[in-house]
C-alpha cells in the first residue's frame, strides 16, 4: 500500500487533498493536522528524511486565498519516494507546530523560513535569527518587502583615509 | 656638509623612494575573500598564474601583518562591520584593492543585503573590474598599484587627513531616491 | 544544534570557569569563506560550538523573483562557485520539468558531461584545499593545474571561464564542436596520472592520516535523520545517490558505480571523493565517444526556447519568438503550478521549489541547498574534538558560504 493510500485509510473526512504534477506527488494539508499527519508519516511509513521546508508568500498571488504556504518535502530513503506535504498559515501570527522532534534537519531550515517569512514554529528549540543581521526587523522574502530593501544596505559608518 | 645645509625634502624624498620602491616589489596581501572572486584569487597565486613573479605571493590571514588587502567578493550587510575593523587593523601604510564587480559596485546583486561598493564604506586604492576578473586582470591591477606607490610615495592616515579632503560618493545614491518617490507615489494613489 | 537550556546554566556555574570561549572566523583562512563559529573549549576540547551564517546573504531567492527563468541562471551560477555549472544545470533541470520540456539527446550527453567535470573540479578543489588546511601544500598545486584545465574546457564551450551562465531553457547557449571533444579527450587521458599522484601523496601519508582518521564521525542514521546527502552521506554508508534513483539527464543509459565507505569519518569522506572523480571520468568517457548528433536546442516550435541566431538573422518567425522570449513584458505562457526537482550535484541533493505564477518569471525561486544542511551538522559531529580538527572537519564537509547563505 502506498503512503498515499495509507493517509488516505487513516485521515478519511476530506481534510486532505491529493494531486500530482509530473513525478511531484503532493498533500494540502490544514495546519491543525498538519503534526500528525507528518508523524504518521515519518514512524509509520517510513519516511526518515526530511529533505526541504520552505515558504511561499502568496500575497500578490491571483486567486490565493491564504497568506503564506509552507511547503515539506519528505523523502523514504529506503524505497526513494518522495512526497511534498504543503500547508497554509495566515497573518497576523502565522504559527505552525515545529517537527524538529521528528526530523533533526528541521532545526535550521525552520529558522531560516522564520528569518525570511516570520512564521513562527512552536516547539522549536532555538528559534532566532540565521541569516539576517540580529537587529534586522523585517523579513525580506515577504512580497510587500523591496527587492532593494529600505536602506539598511546604506546604514553603515564610512571610514575614510584619514580615519584609518 | 652641516645638516642644515641641506634642504629638508631631499634627504627625505629619496628615502621615501627608496621605500617605496621596496614596499611595492613587496606587498603582503590580506585576501578579504568572501565569494566567487576568492576562487579567482586562489587562482591567481596557485599554480599556472603564480603571483609570486611579483613580489605579492605572501598571503598572511592575520591583518597585522599585511599592508594591501584584496576585498575579493560581495560583501553584505552583517559582513561590513567585520571589514572595517579588519581595515582598521592593519598597520601602515596600507592599500586596498576592491576585486569583482560585487566589491566595485555590488554587481549583479542589487538587493536588500548587499553593500553597493566597498568604496562608500573604506577607502579604495584600485578597482579590478570583472565577474570574476580573469588572474590576468587581477595581476594588471596589482602592477599598476605597484606603479602607483613608486610614483605617490607612501603616507599614512594622518598625513593624508592633512592634505586633502576626503572624497568619495556618499552613501545614499539614486536607488534610494527612486524609492523614496515610489513611496511617495504609492502613497499619493491610495489618498 | 541550539545549546539545550539545561546546558548553558552549566555553563554559567562557577566551577565551569576553566571553561573559555574562542571566536573563529569570519575571516579565517581554514573556512575558505565566510563562517563564524563560537568554541567553547577545555583546554584544547571543543565541548560547544555554535556556529553563525548569514555573513554572504545576498538575497538570491529575492532576485529569483525579479529575473526570467533564463535570466536568472546568471545568478545560480554564483551559488555554488566552485562547480558553477551544475547550479545551472539543476536550474534549468527544474525549469524544464516544470514546463514539461524533453531535451534533445545531444544536450542531456553534453550536460552529462559538463555536469560530471563540474564534479571533478569540486571534488579537486575539496580534496586539495582540504590538504592544503592540514599542511600538504602539493597536492592543492597539483590539483589547481587539473582546475586549470577544466576552466579551459569551460571556456572553449562556453566563452567564459568561471561563471558561464551557459544553459539556457531548452537546451544550451552555444553547441559545442570537434576542437572542444578534443580537450576533453586530452583532459582525460591526462587526469588519471594526476590522480594517482596524490593518492601517492596523501593516501598512505602518515601525517595526514593521524589528522583525519577517526575523526569527525557521522552515523548512517543521523546522516539521515539530519537530511545529509551526497558524498558525505555515502562515506557513512547511505547509498543514496540521485544519478542512480531518479536519473536524469543522459544517466540511464551510462554505466557507473556510487561510490561509499562505511567509516563515516573524514578520511572516508576523503576517499569516497576521490574514488567519485574516477567514476566521474568513466561517465565522461563513456559520453564522449557517443555524443549523438543533431540539434543541441530543442524544436523552436516550443514557445520557450531562445531560437538559434541564424534563424533569428533570417527568418521573420525567428526574429518575432527572439523577441518574444527576450522582451520583458512579452514572454511565453507557463503552467500555474510548483514543482520541487532535485540533482545530485558534486555537494549532496540540490532541489529548487519553483512556484510559477503563469508568467515566465518564478514567483518563489527556493533552493534547497545542500551546505547549509550540512552545515548543521558540523556542532554535533565536532564535540569532544580537539581544536586543531575543527579545520580537518570543515574542510571535509565542503562547505560553500555563497550556497550556505545564500
Ligand atoms: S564579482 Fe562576480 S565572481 Fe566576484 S564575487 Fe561578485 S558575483 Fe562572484
Amino acid at each position: 500500500m502506498s503512503a498515499e493510500d495509507a493517509l488516505k485509510s487513516k485521515f478519511d473526512g476530506g481534510e486532505l487533498a491529493f494531486s500530482q504534477f509530473r513525478d511531484n506527488h503532493r498533500i494540502v494539508v490544514p495546519a491543525a493536522k498538519l503534526f500528525e499527519v507528518l508523524a504518521f508519516l515519518k514512524n509509520e511509513q517510513n519516511f526518515d528524511m526530511l529533505a526541504e521546508v520552505t515558504a511561499v508568500d502568496y500575497l500578490e498571488y491571483e486567486g490565493a486565498k491564504d497568506r503564506f504556504g509552507v511547503v515539506y518535502v519528505i523523502v523514504c530513503t529506503k524505497s526513494g519516494e518522495r512526497l511534498v506535504i504543503k500547508t497554509f498559515v495566515n497573518d497576523p501570527e502565522p504559527l505552525l507546530p515545529s517537527v524538529y522532534s521528528l526530523w533533526k534537519s528541521a532545526d535550521w531550515l525552520e529558522r531560516e523560513v522564520y528569518d525570511m517569512f516570520g512564521i513562527r514554529f512552536s516547539g522549536h528549540p532555538d528559534l532566532r535569527r540565521i541569516l539576517t543581521p540580529d537587529e534586522f526587523t523585517a523579513y525580506p522574502l515577504r512580497k510587500d518587502y523591496p527587492l532593494k530593501g529600505r536602506g539598511e544596505r546604506h546604514n553603515f559608518p564610512v571610514l575614510t583615509r584619514a580615519e584609518s | 656638509m652641516a645638516m642644515k645645509d641641506v634642504p629638508d625634502n631631499i634627504f627625505m624624498t629619496s628615502l621615501d623612494a627608496a621605500a617605496s620602491w621596496a614596499r611595492s616589489n613587496s606587498l603582503w596581501p590580506m585576501p578579504f575573500a568572501t565569494a566567487c572572486c576568492g576562487i579567482e584569487l586562489m587562482a591567481t597565486a596557485s599554480s599556472r598564474f603564480d603571483l609570486a613573479r611579483f613580489g605579492a605571493e605572501v598571503m598572511r590571514f592575520s591583518p597585522r601583518q599585511c599592508d594591501l588587502m584584496i576585498v575579493a567578493g560581495r560583501v553584505v550587510m552583517k559582513m561590513l562591520p567585520v571589514l572595517q575593523r579588519i581595515w582598521l587593523q592593519m598597520p601602515e601604510p596600507k592599500w586596498c584593492i576592491s576585486m569583482g564587480a560585487c566589491a566595485c559596485t555590488g554587481g549583479v546583486f542589487d538587493t536588500y543585503a548587499v553593500v553597493q561598493g566597498v568604496d562608500r564604506f573604506i577607502p579604495v586604492d584600485l578597482y579590478v573590474p570583472g565577474c570574476p576578473p580573469r588572474p590576468e586582470q587581477l595581476m594588471a591591477g596589482i602592477i599598476a598599484l605597484q606603479d602607483k606607490i613608486k610614483h605617490g610615495g607612501t603616507l599614512n592616515g594622518t598625513e593624508f587627513g592633512k592634505r586633502t579632503q576626503p572624497t568619495g560618493p556618499t552613501p545614499y545614491d539614486l536607488d534610494e531616491l527612486i524609492r523614496i518617490r515610489e513611496a511617495n507615489e504609492k502613497l499619493i494613489s491610495i489618498n | 544544534m541550539p545549546f539545550e537550556v539545561s546546558d548553558l546554566a552549566e555553563l554559567d556555574a562557577p566551577d565551569k570557569e576553566y571553561l573559555w570561549t574562542l571566536n573563529f572566523g569570519p575571516q579565517h583562512p581554514a573556512t575558505h569563506t565566510t563562517l563564524r563559529l563560537i568554541l567553547t573549549l577545555d583546554g584544547e576540547t571543543v565541548v560547544n560550538a555554535v556556529p553563525h551564517i548569514g555573513y554572504l546573504h545576498s538575497g538570491f531567492e529575492k532576485l529569483g523573483e525579479h529575473l526570467d527563468f533564463n535570466q536568472y541562471v546568471t545568478i545560480v551560477d554564483r551559488m555554488n562557485y566552485i562547480s558553477p555549472l551544475h547550479n545551472e544545470i539543476s536550474w534549468h533541470h527544474a525549469v524544464e520539468k516544470l514546463l514539461g520540456i524533453e531535451l534533445t539527446p545531444r544536450c542531456k550527453y553534453l550536460r552529462t558531461i559538463l555536469a560530471e567535470l563540474m564534479r571533478i573540479q569540486d571534488h579537486l578543489l575539496n580534496t586539495g584545499t582540504c590538504a592544503l588546511d592540514l599542511g600538504g601544500f602539493t597536492a592543492f598545486l597539483y590539483f589547481f593545474q587539473q582546475r586549470e584545465l577544466i576552466y579551459d574546457i569551460v571556456e572553449t564551450a562556453s566563452g567564459q571561464r568561471f561563471h558561464t551562465s551557459y544553459t539556457r531553457v531548452g537546451g544550451v547557449a552555444f553547441d559545442v564542436n570537434n576542437a572542444w571533444v578534443n580537450k576533453v579527450r586530452s583532459f582525460v587521458k591526462g587526469f588519471a596520472a594526476v590522480h594517482a599522484e596524490v593518492h601517492r601523496l596523501l593516501t598512505r601519508n602518515r601525517i595526514f592520516i593521524e589528522r583525519v582518521k577517526g575523526i569527525g564521525y557521522l552515523s548512517a542514521e543521523d546522516c539521515i535523520n539530519m537530511g545529509v546527502t551526497g558524498p558525505l552521506a555515502r562515506a557513512s554508508g547511505v547509498l543514496r545517490d540521485l544519478r542512480k534513483d531518479e536519473p536524469y539527464l543522459a544517466y540511464p543509459d551510462l554505466d557507473f558505480k556510487v561510490v561509499a565507505a562505511k567509516d563515516g569519518d573524514c578520511y572516508a569522506r576523503y576517499l569516497v571523493r576521490m574514488q567519485e572523480m574516477v567514476e566521474s571520468i568513466k561517465i565522461i568517457e563513456q559520453c564522449i565517444e557517443n555524443i549523438p548528433e543533431g540539434p543541441v536546442n530543442v524544436d523552436a516550435g516550443s514557445k520557450a526556447v531562445i531560437p538559434a541566431k541564424p534563424s533569428v538573422y533570417r527568418s521573420i518567425e525567428g526574429l518575432i519568438q527572439h523577441f518574444e522570449v527576450m522582451m520583458p513584458n512579452r514572454g511565453f505562457p507557463t503552467p500555474k503550478e510548483e514543482i520541487y526537482a532535485a540533482t545530485e550535484s558534486p555537494n549532496g541533493e540540490l532541489g529548487y521549489y519553483i512556484v510559477s505564477d503563469g508568467t515566465p518569471r518564478a514567483y518563489r525561486a527556493r533552493t534547497r541547498p545542500p551546505s547549509y544542511i550540512h552545515f548543521a551538522v558540523f556542532p554535533q559531529i565536532i564535540k569532544n574534538h580537539q581544536l586543531s580538527d575543527v579545520v580537518a572537519v570543515l574542510g571535509s564537509l565542503n562547505i560553500i558560504a555563497a550556497e550556505l547563505d545564500r
